[in-house]
């Protein structure tokens, strides 16, 4: 066998650099259907994953891929799945399966236009919204959003790390630009990554419950085929797994599904600043226009304008408190988006009037330029 | 301030365009390849997407700088690249006032361009070789030898990796002249310069 991690430095793009994130984070399952700009990632794992003892398979769409991805998860392995709009679209039904039988697993979109088939294949960030709500119900669920190649490699390893802590699905939302763009990439030794794997559970298997919590809210995970009695259902269940129709299981499980979120915020929720400490306009962005907004900072700071950056590394949960704090002490917030205004909603929540918000977006295909957002700073505030 | 004026000093930024199927993205991935992993410089590499890469007009963006690149597209060239008449078309109003042109002298007619430029017959040379598809590394080793924008060493580090195992040795010798037509150029205007004062390049 290959080595799994290609330690080195690497001229690859993001795509190929999430594909070798989820290697070097142990994923040995990936069940796709490709599309652009999500392409490369099920390519690279196609010809990656037999090299390393790991399954690729390529399903008949992406309703079936991420079914593909739920059902291997549970066989013990980690799991993931990458796609771009139409197709995850497709996998919204099944994402809330994973969410509510507490199936670890990583979802990778690729962000291009839409809605429908949009503008193949430009980047967009439109998403961001369906991935936080795209499926029924109400529930709980881990957004990460890459600005590098490098960085996606590092987040993808993440996403499985928080996938196997928490057990639900989570998201990668990258897009085109951070898919298809070169940069270096510098892979790690195999001792320097740290991986998580789902806790197992210990103890009789006669008396075992599929869902009972451990003490950080989580409950440990039996492989099927070790023993353990397993059901598995999107039904509303108990503690054993088996289905029960009443209003008080629900709320329990409910308590379950978000409580291990909510209550663990502080390890989810990672942002980045950027000149933020004196900042009189805070910049709210993520993803590729979060480099946009770097460009943006620097040269609004050359004219005199006091800008920042607080770069979203973790979109879902939100960080509340982080834009709470800064409305207390900025004159105003610009979110930089390629949408029209999904987390600039979000930000505008969390001021609740304490300080206006502006946006600077528009429904994608292209890259927003510095100086449109340089314009804003100046013509707002 | 000097932090910042070394830092404009030091990016360079780079358009190649031509139409799909000559290699264009190939070069633009070694130039970025060169720079990031030979020359232990930031660079990006962004390419055109889209039915293009299949027969139509096709670019390739490189962006080289010894500090964080954060906007990864190219807003004004500093050295273009063009190897189809389309792409000079498209491109010629971008480049800087400063910026070198290079182009492919067979396929593109730069008519009343007031500007310098460094030409090779890359597709010519390429054939001679026994590969017209090595026009793009020709014109690679041409860039290097004239913009300097990444070392040799680099270019052909970059080169052995990327073109198809088997074809390193072909590949490099199409690199190398390239090169070395491009020297022969850089001579002959540095004797012409010395011959006529005031004329350069």
């Amino acid at each position: 066998m290959k080595p799994a991690i290609n330690t080195g430095e690497h001229f690859i793009t993001g795509d190929v650099a999430c594909a070798e994130g989820a290697i070097a984070a142990g994923c040995r399952f990936f069940g796709g259907y490709p599309i652009t700009p999500a392409t490369e990632i099920t390519e690279h794992l196609s010809a990656r994953l037999p090299g390393v003892g790991g399954t690729f398979i390529q399903m008949e769409d992406e309703i079936a891929a991420i079914a593909s991805v739920l059902g291997a998860s549970w066989t013990g392995v980690k799991s993931m799945t990458a796609t771009s709009g139409p197709g995850f679209s497709l996998m919204m039904e099944n994402i809330g399966l994973g969410i509510c039988t507490e199936t670890p697993c990583v979802v990778v979109n690729v962000q291009r236009v839409g809605p429908s088939t949009g503008l193949p294949t430009q980047a967009a960030q439109g998403d961001m919204m369906q991935a936080r709500w795209g499926s029924h119900g109400d529930y709980e669920i881990i957004v990460l959003s890459p600005s590098s190649p490098q960085e996606i490699f590092y987040q993808t390893i993440t996403a499985f790390n928080m996938s196997e802590t928490y057990r639900l699905p989570v998201l990668i939302l990258a897009d085109e630009i951070v898919g298809h763009m070169s940069e270096k990439v510098i892979i790690p030794d195999a001792k320097h990554i740290k991986t998580v794997s789902r806790s197992r559970p210990k103890g009789r298997k006669d008396r075992f419950k599929l869902y009972e919590p451990g003490p950080n809210g989580v409950a440990p995970m039996p492989a099927i085929g070790e023993g353990y009695n397993i059901h598995v259902t999107g039904l509303t269940h108990d503690t054993k797994g088996y289905p029960a129709m009443t209003v008080d299981t629900q709320k329990e499980m409910m308590a379950r599904l978000t409580g291990k979120i909510q209550n663990n915020l502080k390890d989810i929720i990672k942002t980045e600043s950027y000149r933020l400490d004196d900042a009189e306009i805070a910049i709210i962005s993520y993803g590729i226009s979060a480099r946009t907004s770097l460009s943006a900072v620097d040269k609004a700071r050359r004219q005199g304008i006091k800008a920042g950056l607080l770069r979203l590394i973790t979109i879902w949960p939100f960080p509340e408190d982080q834009i709470l704090k800064l409305a207390e002490k900025v004159k105003g917030f610009v979110t930089v988006e390629m949408n029209l205004g999904q987390i600039h909603l979000e930000v505008k929540r969390c001021a609740g009037g304490r300080a206006p918000a502006f946006l600077v977006g528009h429904p994608g295909g292209t890259i927003i330029s510095p100086d449109t957002v340089v314009k804003v700073l100046q013509e707002a505030f | 301030m000097t932090d910042k004026q070394k830092k404009k000093k030091a990016k360079k930024e780079v358009i190649i365009t031509g139409f799909g199927g000559q290699g264009i993205i190939m070069a633009g991935r070694i130039i970025g390849m060169s720079a990031a992993l030979g020359d232990h410089m930031h660079s990006v590499f962004t390419q055109s997407y889209g039915p293009e890469s299949r027969g139509g007009a096709c670019s390739a963006q490189v962006i080289i700088s010894d500090a964080q690149i954060h906007y990864p597209y190219v807003m004004r060239p500093d050295i273009l690249i063009c190897m189809s008449q389309g792409g000079y078309d498209k491109f010629i109003s971008e480049i800087k006032q400063e910026g070198i042109l290079l182009i492919e002298r067979d396929l593109v007619r730069p008519g009343a361009l007031k500007r310098n430029f460094f030409s090779i017959p890359a597709t010519r040379m390429a054939e001679d070789l026994g590969r017209k598809m090595m026009a793009n590394i020709i014109m690679v080793g041409f860039c290097v030898s004239v913009t300097k924008v990444i070392s040799k060493d680099a270019a052909l580090d970059s080169v052995a990796k990327s073109v198809p195992k088997g074809t390193e040795e072909v590949n490099i010798r199409a690199f190398n002249k390239g090169y070395d037509y491009g020297l022969a150029i850089l001579k002959g205007r540095g004797k012409k310069a010395a011959g006529q004062t005031g004329v350069t390049g």
